[in-house]
């Protein structure tokens, strides 16, 4: 028999056959099967489970990777160090670099209680400022896309030297990786249940079609179609993947409305879980499971009737 | 309708079961197909509708050469061929009168229900509509099967030892139906080692006994 004619089992048919109304015994020509019946709907259910908090992860670390870019990407601090004794001076010829410096907005020298705020998680809230050769902060928010933070810092270097450019560079970029690789494992990990998912409905519309193989030979020998035939499986299939995946997802939302308030939490959390209309995501995964189970089937079904003349 | 022309079949390269066969089923025929067990009655059964392929010679089957034929192909093909299975068949979870049906589901023809009845009154099952396979008797399951076979109203039909486990009363009341649906003009033949019947049936109907020998398809002699 030509391996092209089963490619050729074409999906359009099948979808007919599966969101159809069902003619006759059509639904009803492959045996109740409990076993595996059952099987799938656990299997869909549990994975579906997991895929709403792989997705939370994957779509919080997201957010807080762009957060965490974002907000230190809008600013960068000049220091004035005080070491040589000119630190006025240096801080006004910085200022005036700072005003001529394309893509940057309006710099803001910080005055000594912005500073002292600053510094009283390490020194307490008595620190007498004043009497500390403690640098001047030149604050200065990020306005366009020409800013060169390099080319500043190069100029700092040779006309105001001892100022040093701090464009948060240095911390931010473990933190924006670590968040984009938490990101990455969010997204492996919805790869590998949907992969899951796959093998386990085959799993179990192998062993359904393995159990009636004489059904399909009866369905042959009395002029049944492949399509007829697979529409049966799929059909069952599908809808046992998605009916699963829907009880899944919806205990998997519910969990993740009843987590702790994320602003209490505070920390790392903030932020995990779904936002707005984020919470429409995770609808999906029913849609997703049904198409994983239609596919597998699929394939289980068409290897089988492979053996069946 | 179903043509052989110097078929032949080997389920083994280079050892054929069956050779040089020249058959012809036409409107209206009954033929008789014997022969000892083994000698291929089920083979040439099977590649009537189209369940082996010939390892050589041509086989068409309502004008097609069946070894051209898709899969979908074979399934038009087995519509129009009623088969009665020597190990008869069923949906075990499926009524008679459903299984019966399954020809019209997979093709996706309506159920008439009255025509349903009658059909069943016609093969005495009319009571056993709603029974599952597994509790009818030895004939009974013969007779839904030939129900079964009929219900698409083929142009051939194929029956395989069809009495081989039932009584003669038995064998003779399906043998009747068989006789019934030839006067209407469908073409059979039945695969039998039972000369008795076959004499009995001859005594209604003219029927052509053929005889497989040697892996050869004969014209049985007067002694038929």
């Amino acid at each position: 028999m030509k391996r092209g004619e089963f490619r050729t089992l074409n999906l359009k048919a099948l979808w007919q056959g599966l969101v159809g109304r069902d003619g006759g015994a059509g639904n009803r020509i492959v045996p109740p099967t409990g076993f595996t019946a059952h099987l799938t709907l656990f299997s869909a259910g549990a994975m579906a489970f997991l895929a709403v908090f792989a997705l939370a992860l994957a779509l919080a670390t997201g957010r807080l990777a762009e957060r965490w870019s974002s907000e230190l990407a809008q600013s960068v601090t000049v220091r004035v160090g005080a070491s040589e004794g000119n630190q006025d001076a240096l801080t006004q010829s910085v200022m005036q670099i700072l005003q001529t410096t394309p893509g940057v907005g309006q710099p803001r020298l910080l005055p000594d209680d912005e500073v002292a705020e600053l510094l009283t998680p390490w020194f307490g809230p008595d620190l007498p400022i004043d009497a500390l050769p403690v640098p001047d902060l030149i604050e200065m928010p990020i306005a366009g896309p020409d800013f060169d933070s390099e080319g500043l810092r190069l100029r700092l270097e040779a006309e105001a030297p001892g100022a040093i450019l701090d464009d948060h560079t240095e911390w931010r970029r473990p933190l924006v990786s670590a968040a984009q690789r938490l990101r990455a494992l969010g997204v492996i990990s919805l790869v590998l249940i949907a992969a899951a998912s796959a093998a386990m409905i085959t799993l179990a519309a192998k062993a359904a079609l393995a159990a009636n193989g004489q059904v399909i030979q009866v369905l042959r020998l009395i002029g049944a179609r492949d399509i007829t035939i697979a529409i049966a499986f799929v059909r069952r299939f599908t809808h046992r993947a998605a009916i699963g995946a829907g009880a899944g997802t919806v205990l998997g939302m519910g969990a993740m409305a009843l987590l702790p308030n994320m602003d209490a939490a505070g920390g790392f959390l903030t932020g995990l879980g779904f936002h707005g209309w984020g919470w429409l995501i995770p609808l999906l995964i029913p849609v997703v499971a049904a198409a994983v189970g239609f596919f597998a089937t699929k394939w289980a079904a068409l290897k089988m009737l492979e053996s069946v003349r | 309708m179903i043509e052989m022309q110097d078929v032949s079949f080997g389920y083994r390269a280079g050892s054929e079961l069956l050779s040089g066969m020249t058959l012809s089923l036409q409107p209206g025929m009954f033929h008789f197909l014997t022969g000892p067990s083994g000698s291929g009655k089920t083979t040439l059964l099977r590649l009537c509708y189209a369940d082996l392929l010939p390892t050589a010679g041509r086989l068409s089957a309502f004008g097609q050469d069946v070894a051209g034929l898709s899969r979908d192909g074979i399934a038009m093909l087995r519509r129009r061929v009623g088969v009665v299975h020597q190990d008869t068949q069923f949906l075990d979870h499926l009524p008679v009168a459903e299984n019966v049906a399954l020809p019209l589901s997979v093709s996706g023809q309506p159920v008439d229900m009255a025509a349903m009845r009658d059909l069943l009154g016609w093969v005495q099952l009319a009571q056993h509509a709603r029974a599952l396979p597994p509790s009818l008797s030895g004939g009974e399951r013969q007779r839904a099967a030939l129900a079964r076979a009929v219900i698409l109203s083929p142009d051939v039909v194929l029956a395989d030892e069809p009495t081989g486990n039932l009584d003669w009363d038995m064998s003779m009341r399906l043998m009747q139906l068989l006789i019934e649906l030839n006067k209407t003009g469908k073409a059979v033949l039945v695969a039998t080692h039972d000369l008795n019947l076959i004499r009995a049936v001859k005594a209604q109907v003219s029927a052509r006994v053929l005889r497989i020998a040697g892996g050869t398809l004969q014209l049985a002699g007067a002694d038929l």
